[in-house]
C-alpha cells in the first residue's frame, strides 16, 4: 500500500510540473502585448520611456522564457505565486476568495449531478428499453447536446427575468456588506448556477451508469438470481449496484473536469464572482500569473480527483485491497 | 422473421443517418450563401419579436435573427468538420506510435493524461491565449483539446494489437515495428477511428460556442452562434427572450443531428451490435 501511494504520489508531482511547464509554454507563445491590451493604446503613446520600460518590466516583457519559468516555478513551490496583474493582489489570495465563491455551486453540482445520474442510470438499465429507460436516455441524449451556457440563459430568463424568483447574477445582494449577507442569500443566488451544471452534468454520469448496469443484468449471475426467484429490485440492489459501484465512482471523480470546465460558462452567465470567471477575465487580460494559478490549482483538483478514485477503489473492493498488499 | 426485423432496424438508422447528413449540408450551403444577409442592419426593423416574415425575431441592430442563426451554424459545422478530422488524426498518430515501444508508449500515455488532466475549457482558454483569436485560433485550439479519449482509445487498441500473433509474426520476420503498424495495424484501427471522428464533432461544435461565447474564439464581426448569443445576454433582462431561445435551441437540433449520426455510425461499424 505504501508502494502503491508513493508510487501515485511520484506520478503526480511528474504529471504536475509537466503541467505547469506546458502551460507556460502556452502562455509565453502568446501573440498579446500586455501593455497594449492593458494600458491601452493612446495612453501608452503619451507616456514617457522611462515610465513604458517601467510598465515593461512589470509586464515581464523582454525577460527570455526559460527564466521566467525557473524563477515562476521556485516561487510557486515556497508558496509565493505571484501578484494578478488585474486585481493587483497576491494570485493565492484572490484564488482563494474566488474559489471560496465557486467551491459552493461545484461542489453542490458535482454532489448533485452525481446522485442523480447514478441513480437515474440504475433504474435505466434495470430493464433496457422499459419506459423508465427511454425517458433517461432522452434526457441524457437532449441534455448532452445543449450547450451549457444556452442552458444557463434559459434558466435565467424563466426564472430571474419573468418569474423572479431568483436573482439574476452574482453571488451577494447589491449594496449589502459582508457581514450583512446571509446564507439564504448566497443559496439564492447559487440555486440557477448549480441546477444549470448539474442538469447538463447527469447525462455523461446517467449514460454510463446505464451501460454498466445492462452488462450486468445480462450476466449469467442475474439470469441465476432471476432463475432463484430473486425480485428485480433485489437483483438491482445486491447484485447490480455493488457490480456498478467502482465505474461509478471513477466517472464521478473524473467528472471533476467537466464540472470545473462547466462552471467557467455557468459564472460567466450567472455573473457569478467566482474562479471560472477569474480565468475569463485573466485570459482575455493577458494577466499570466493568474491564468497559471487558477490552471495549476484546477489540474490539481483533477489529478487528485483521479488520486481519491484511485485510493477508494481498495476501501470498497477487497479484491483490489489484497491485490496492492500483494504488490501486484 | 427476426433477420428481417434486424435488416429494417439497421435501414432506418441508414435512413436516419442519411438525413441529418442532408439536413446539416443544408444549413452549412444555406449559411454560406447568406453570409452577407447575416450582417444586414436595419434599423427600422430593430427588436421585433418572432414573426411570419422573421420567424426568429431581429435584433437591437434589426438583423434577421434567422439568417443570422444559419450562418452562425454553418460557420459552426465547417470548423467542427475541420476540428473533428485534424484532432482524429492527431489521436490516430498518437495511437500508432504508441504501438512502437515503450518509450513511446509511455510519451503518449504521459501527453494524453496531461492534456486531460486540465478541464477542458481551461485548455481552450489557455491555447486561444497562446494562438490568438479568430478562425484559425479557434481551429487550433478544438483540435489540440479533443484528441486526447480518442488517442487513450486506439492506443488500447493498438497494444492489443500488439499481442495477437500474426503481428508478433510479422516482427519475427523481419518488419519493422513502424510497418507493422502502417501495414498491419492500420486496417483494424479504421472503423475506430471513423465512429471516434464522428463522435467528436458534437464536442467540438459544442466547445466552439462555448469559446466563443466567452470571447475567446470568433471575432464580434462572425455571426457565430457564441457571438449571438453573448450579444443576446445583454439584453435579455429587458425581455427580449427570443434573442437567446432560437439560436441556442437550432445549435442544441444541429447537434443531435450529429448526435444521431455518430450512433447510427457505430451501430453500423460495431459487429456486436449486428444482433442486438
Amino acid at each position: 500500500m505504501g508502494r502503491f501511494l508513493a508510487g501515485k504520489c511520484l506520478r503526480l508531482a511528474v504529471l504536475m510540473f509537466l503541467v505547469s511547464f506546458g502551460a507556460f509554454v502556452l502562455v509565453s507563445m502568446s501573440p498579446l502585448d500586455p501593455l497594449s491590451t492593458n494600458v491601452g493604446q493612446a495612453a501608452l503613446g503619451s507616456m514617457s520611456q522611462e515610465q513604458v520600460a517601467k510598465m515593461e518590466a512589470y509586464w515581464g516583457v523582454g525577460t527570455p522564457p526559460v527564466e521566467r519559468f525557473l524563477s515562476w516555478a521556485g516561487n510557486f513551490l515556497r508558496g509565493d505565486m505571484g501578484v494578478s496583474l488585474l486585481y493587483r493582489r497576491p494570485v493565492a489570495e484572490v484564488i482563494l476568495v474566488k474559489f471560496k465563491n465557486s467551491l459552493w455551486v461545484m461542489a453542490a453540482s458535482w454532489l448533485l449531478s452525481g446522485l442523480a445520474g447514478a441513480g437515474m442510470g440504475i433504474v435505466a438499465g434495470i430493464k433496457k428499453g422499459s419506459w423508465p429507460d427511454r425517458l433517461v436516455s432522452a434526457y441524457a441524449w437532449v441534455t448532452a447536446s445543449t450547450p451549457g451556457f444556452w442552458l444557463a440563459l434559459l434558466l435565467l430568463t424563466v426564472f430571474a427575468v419573468w418569474l423572479q424568483w431568483f436573482p439574476v447574477g452574482l453571488s451577494v445582494p447589491i449594496g449589502l456588506e459582508a457581514g450583512q449577507v446571509t446564507v439564504a442569500d448566497r443559496a439564492a443566488h447559487g440555486v440557477l448556477p448549480v441546477a444549470a451544471l448539474s442538469m447538463t452534468g447527469i447525462s455523461h454520469i446517467a449514460l454510463h451508469t446505464r451501460e454498466k448496469m445492462i452488462a450486468v443484468m445480462e450476466s449469467d449471475y442475474v439470469l441465476f438470481a432471476k432463475a432463484r426467484g430473486e425480485s428485480p429490485w433485489r437483483i438491482a440492489w445486491h447484485h447490480g449496484v455493488r457490480n456498478i459501484l467502482l465505474p461509478a465512482m471513477t466517472l464521478q471523480f473524473a467528472s471533476i473536469s467537466e464540472i470545473f470546465g462547466g462552471s467557467i460558462l455557468v459564472e460567466q452567465v450567472f455573473s457569478y464572482p467566482g474562479l471560472g470567471q477569474a480565468a475569463v477575465a485573466a485570459g482575455l487580460g493577458g494577466d499570466v500569473p493568474l491564468l497559471l494559478g487558477i490552471t495549476v490549482i484546477s489540474a490539481a483538483a483533477v489529478f487528485g480527483g483521479n488520486l481519491a478514485a484511485d485510493l477508494l477503489y481498495g476501501v470498497i473492493d477487497p479484491r483490489i485491497r489484497k491485490g496492492r498488499r500483494r504488490g501486484i | 422473421m427476426r433477420i428481417g426485423r434486424q435488416r429494417n432496424r439497421r435501414f432506418a438508422a441508414l435512413c436516419l443517418a442519411v438525413g441529418a447528413v442532408a439536413a446539416l449540408a443544408l444549413i452549412t450551403v444555406a449559411g454560406g450563401l447568406w453570409g452577407e444577409r447575416a450582417l444586414e442592419t436595419d434599423f427600422s426593423m430593430k427588436n421585433l419579436p418572432p414573426s411570419f416574415r422573421y420567424p426568429f425575431g431581429t435584433d437591437w441592430m434589426g438583423r434577421d435573427l434567422f439568417v443570422r442563426t444559419v450562418a452562425g451554424l454553418s460557420l459552426s459545422i465547417r470548423i467542427g468538420v475541420l476540428t473533428a478530422a485534424a484532432s482524429a488524426a492527431i489521436a490516430f498518430v498518437l495511437g500508432l506510435t504508441a504501438s512502437l515501444g515503450k518509450g513511446a508508449d509511455t510519451v503518449v500515455s504521459c501527453l494524453t493524461d496531461l492534456v486531460m488532466g486540465i478541464p477542458h475549457m481551461l485548455l481552450l482558454i489557455l491555447v486561444s491565449f497562446a494562438v490568438g483569436k479568430g478562425f484559425w485560433g479557434v481551429v487550433a485550439g478544438i483540435s489540440l483539446t479533443h484528441w486526447a479519449s480518442l488517442a487513450r482509445l486506439l492506443r488500447a487498441e493498438a497494444l492489443q494489437l500488439k499481442e495477437s500473433q500474426y503481428v508478433k509474426v510479422a516482427r519475427k520476420l523481419g518488419k519493422s515495428p513502424v510497418y507493422v503498424a502502417v501495414k498491419h495495424m492500420t486496417p483494424h484501427l479504421i472503423p475506430q477511428l471513423l465512429v471516434g471522428t464522428v463522435l467528436l464533432f458534437p464536442h467540438a461544435v459544442l466547445h466552439e460556442a462555448s469559446i466563443t461565447f466567452l470571447g475567446f474564439g470568433l471575432s464580434p464581426e462572425q455571426p457565430a452562434i457564441g457571438i449571438i448569443l453573448s450579444e443576446g445576454m445583454k439584453y435579455l433582462v429587458m425581455g427580449k427572450w427570443w434573442l437567446a431561445l432560437f439560436p441556442g435551441a437550432l445549435l442544441a437540433l444541429a447537434v443531435i443531428l450529429f448526435q444521431a449520426i455518430a450512433s447510427a455510425a457505430s451501430s453500423m461499424v460495431d459487429p456486436g451490435q449486428a444482433h442486438s
